[in-house]
């Protein structure tokens, strides 16, 4: 369990959602507890993301609700924050300039300096505040919009696929990290991804949706604490393949579907 | 079946196109040779295409005097009131079209009822609103700046992607900081784009302008020299109106590194 649990507890009650006729997700409910790592998996267009969206105030549900109970962090600017796939940093700011960006007219500028240099130390960026994100790897680049989701000091985290545009090394090494940083924030964490391995390192529950429209299928606590997790533990091996054989056949559906509508 | 025996050719090369300052000035200055060239072996006309250098010798005497201020910075004072006036407003319709629902589809409407109309067409129009003074000539240059710039403006919002702006507002970024931080930087490519388009229009409606009903201004000045066959001096205008055009091109290559330089 991580050190400080002070983060928010979200609430999904009876979320349904569709895009126009389209049934994306079917009456999810769950509860992600302040202070842990809540992971969905699932196959691919299952609607992950767009649970991810609806649970970050970013889209709202066609039914259901989503409440947040919690304290929030001294000095918190923004309580639900994401961490986005493609990084989106702006690439006319350096490194240091695109952290800035959240803090600028909600700090003054010392403090604005202050937490900038706080957090590009936290993610090992110090050395590259002046650089272009043109100048960085995916990997950096990442820790780019880790650090910049840390300055505002969330209550909770939504990352969607953090890593998935990530080579496999690259990934690997940051879900080290991740893990650290998470412990560390003691945030409430929603964690969004198709990488079995990576549920498996991270969660302290994994949300498993079906395909489309996407439904519970199930919820798995990996009570184990976050840091230490190794890829080589065989219990993580074996959820890892339980996982895999729960979401095999549907994966396999859903791909076909996804040829299907390919012209 | 064919069998393959030897190295394998090269095929990746060419479509990489390089440029040179040192072939672009010699190419200037050759055909500037030439024409000289021309014009002293009797082969060019000088009553109706004077030599490089009689065009020299005009602006020379022109500079000297005092003519060539005279009629330059009326024509400035024109092309950068003109150009400002029809830019700012030009931004803040094509900010305006591309942020907002309501302005969108009226706007656009209005833009491209109105944008293919020769603008040089509505200076009789603008004199008869607006006097046969500064008015009318300054409305022409805003009017011809504004509809390209309202354009390229409203391609540049359309074209930010939208990513960036989810992200401004899952940071909760207010409205306006979303604007200023975000939409117009990535629209900033687009409108300085735009920027080379106008300043060329700016300076043909200027020139457009003040052949129509004015003393002062190269434009006038132009076609002053036109009515008294001085081709001396009127090309040593045209060649003002050229250098003018190129140095506002400079300054735009200026602006564009300044404030582009993170796309190198």
């Amino acid at each position: 369990m991580p050190a400080n649990r002070t983060g928010l507890r979200l609430t999904v009650q009876n979320v349904s959602h569709r895009y126009g006729g389209l049934q994306v997700l079917q009456t999810i409910s769950l509860t992600a507890e302040p202070g842990e790592v809540t992971v969905l998996v699932g196959p691919s267009g299952c609607g992950k993301s767009t649970l991810l969206g609806i649970m970050g105030g970013m889209l709202a549900p066609t039914e259901g609700s989503v409440t947040c109970a919690g304290d929030t962090p001294d000095n918190c600017l923004n309580p639900l924050t994401y961490v986005f796939q493609d990084f989106s940093l702006l690439p006319w700011r350096s490194v240091a300039g695109n952290v800035a960006l959240v803090l600028e007219d909600r700090l003054s500028r010392a403090d604005t300096a202050t937490r900038v240099a706080d957090v590009l130390a936290l993610t090992g960026l110090t050395d590259f505040a002046k650089a272009w994100p043109r100048q960085l790897s995916g990997g950096m680049r990442q820790r780019v919009g880790i650090a910049r989701a840390l300055a505002v000091r969330p209550a909770c985290l939504l990352l969607d696929e953090p890593l998935s545009a990530l080579d496999a090394q690259t990934r690997d090494l940051l879900l080290d990290e991740f893990s650290a940083i998470i412990t560390a924030a003691g945030t409430t964490t929603i964690y969004v991804t198709h990488n079995l391995a990576e549920a498996v390192r991270l969660g302290h529950q994994i949300v498993v949706l079906s395909r489309r429209p996407g439904e519970i299928r199930d919820i798995i606590r990996v009570d184990r604490p976050l840091p230490g997790r190794s890829p080589t533990d065989p219990d993580l091996i074996a959820l890892e393949q339980r996982l895999w054989r729960m979401i095999r056949d549907d994966a396999a559906t859903a791909e076909r579907e996804r040829i299907d509508v390919t012209p | 079946m064919s069998r393959l025996n030897g190295p394998i050719p090269f095929r990746g090369g060419g479509f990489a196109p390089k440029d040179s300052a040192p072939a672009a000035t010699a190419t200037l200055i050759g055909i500037i040779l030439l024409w000289q060239a021309g014009a002293s072996a009797g082969v060019i006309p000088t009553l109706f295409l004077p030599p490089p250098i009689a065009i020299a010798r005009a602006l020379w005497a022109l500079t000297i005097s005092g003519e060539l201020w005279n009629h330059l910075s009326a024509s400035l004072m024109r092309l950068t009131v003109g150009w400002i006036t029809g830019t700012v407003f030009g931004i803040g319709m094509g900010l305006a079209i591309g942020l907002w629902s309501a302005l969108r589809s009226p706007g656009m409407a209005v833009v491209s009822a109105l944008f293919p109309i020769p603008k040089i067409a509505l200076v009789p129009l603008f004199i008869i609103w607006f006097g046969i003074g500064e008015g009318s000539k300054l409305a022409t240059l805003s009017f011809g700046v504004f509809f390209p710039t309202v354009i390229a403006t409203a391609g540049g919002v359309d074209n930010v992607p939208r990513g960036l702006i989810r992200m401004g507002q899952s940071f909760g970024l207010s409205h306006w900081s979303i604007i200023r931080k975000i939409v117009l930087p990535a629209a900033l490519p687009a409108i300085l784009s735009g920027f080379r388009v106008t300043t060329s229009i700016a300076i043909v409606l200027l020139v457009a302008a003040e052949m129509i009903g004015a003393e002062r201004g190269i434009g006038a000045f132009v076609l002053s020299a036109g009515n008294l066959y001085d081709t001396d001096n009127l090309l040593a205008g045209i060649v003002v109106l050229s250098v003018l055009g190129l140095l506002v091109s400079w300054v735009i290559g200026r602006l564009e590194r300044f404030f582009l330089g993170w796309r190198a």
